[in-house]
């Protein structure tokens, strides 16, 4: 589980160095967008050593691999030997390239004696989002990550304030991710220096049901993790759910200040609890 | 042949390889008061787990970590055998 997701250039030795003092949930070293083509063997090169020989690691280690079919992403996939990545985070999903992939991880982990390999869907494009009820057969995922720049290039539109035009895309992902127990991820918000917009932008997000937010700078962060977390308030009134809960076991429904409360409320509190346990809020 | 990998960037750093007829290691660091042996140990051991003799090796640092320079020389090589 995780709120935040910071994506870090994997020929940066400066931020890689420093991935496990950021306040991110889990860092994505990316070897796609963020490193040049002649670039990709030194970034494939310093992410697998960093991996390897690093005593402290963040916290949640996501590698963004490029594009299957690309001429990297069976080089990228070396960097799973390191048995130091949680998630894969693969572009441009749509169903046949998760279904290719997933064989070929199968062959890989089998070869290789690696655990099997949870991947991370990035959907950017109209196939990928109109096809992600078929992914839901598929074990290995464990999360939907937006991406609404590729996917605006890819319907021809633009990307605007508002972000209007990605609310179709984040409701597909919120529903199907809802509906399939996964983690729904949010696109990064691109305007760094914008602080006002960025809490516009994640507090909408998390409104319609997002549940986490790629970052593209540490920056962004502490907004992304504050507005992604329960609250005080929100802790306070769930530990009171579930204390009257359990004081009243007998009763399928009961009052709390004035308010009918009922299962799906106490199963509500709880899932708050569990998640400010898991960000150490209590 | 020739291989270049890295950059000048802080943290980074730029190691040069080259064929010659004899190894030598040249080392230019930010941080060589304090570090040069141990710089020079990861070169030196890096090039004899790839079994490789006989180049210059030029490696001008701007405070990397250790597997920042062994990762660096390692696509060096890598570009070294590609540049033929």
């Amino acid at each position: 589980m995780f709120r935040s997701l910071l994506f870090i250039p994997g020929n940066n030795p400066s931020m890689i160095q420093n991935a496990d003092i950021f306040m991110a949930d889990g860092i994505i070293f990316d070897l796609e967008d963020a490193v040049s083509i002649s670039e990709k063997n030194n970034a494939r090169n310093l992410i697998k050593h960093y991996l390897d020989n690093s005593s402290v690691l963040p916290k949640q280690v996501v590698l963004r691999v490029n594009s299957f079919g690309s001429e990297w992403f069976i080089k990228d996939l070396e960097i799973l030997k390191t048995k130091k990545v949680n998630y894969l985070l693969v572009p441009k999903l749509d169903y046949e390239s998760l279904n290719t992939i997933s064989s070929f991880l199968s062959d890989f982990e089998e070869k290789e004696k690696l655990e099997e390999t949870k991947i991370i869907a990035l959907v950017e494009t109209a196939k990928g989002i109109t096809e992600m009820s078929l992914f839901a057969q598929n074990n290995r995922l464990m999360g939907v990550l937006l991406g609404a720049e590729d996917l605006t290039n890819d319907l021809e539109i633009k990307r605007t304030e508002t972000s209007l035009e990605i609310f179709y895309a984040r409701s597909q992902v919120i529903y199907f991710c809802r509906a399939n127990n996964l983690i729904a991820i949010d696109t990064p918000y691109t305007d760094i220096n914008n602080i006002d917009g960025l809490k516009t932008d994640c507090k909408y997000a998390y409104g319609l049901g997002m549940k986490a937010k790629a970052a593209i700078h540490p920056n962004q962060l502490e907004i992304i993790n504050d507005i992604f977390s329960p609250t005080k308030e929100e802790i306070e009134w769930a530990k009171a759910i579930i204390k009257l809960s359990e004081e009243n076991p007998e009763k399928g429904a009961f009052q709390y200040r004035g308010k009918m409360i009922d299962k799906p409320i106490i199963e509500r509190a709880k899932k708050i609890i569990q998640k400010a346990e898991i960000f150490n809020l209590l | 042949m020739k291989g270049v990998a890295g950059s000048k960037e802080s943290n980074d750093c730029l190691i040069t390889i080259e064929s010659s007829n004899e190894t030598k290691i040249e080392i230019n660091s930010i941080v060589g008061a304090f570090f040069y042996d141990q710089i020079y140990s990861t070169i030196e051991n890096t090039l004899k787990n790839e079994n490789i003799t006989d180049v210059h090796v030029i490696v001008e640092d701007k405070g990397a970590l250790d597997y920042t320079i062994k990762s660096r020389l390692l696509t060096a090589i890598e570009r070294m055998r590609e540049d033929v």
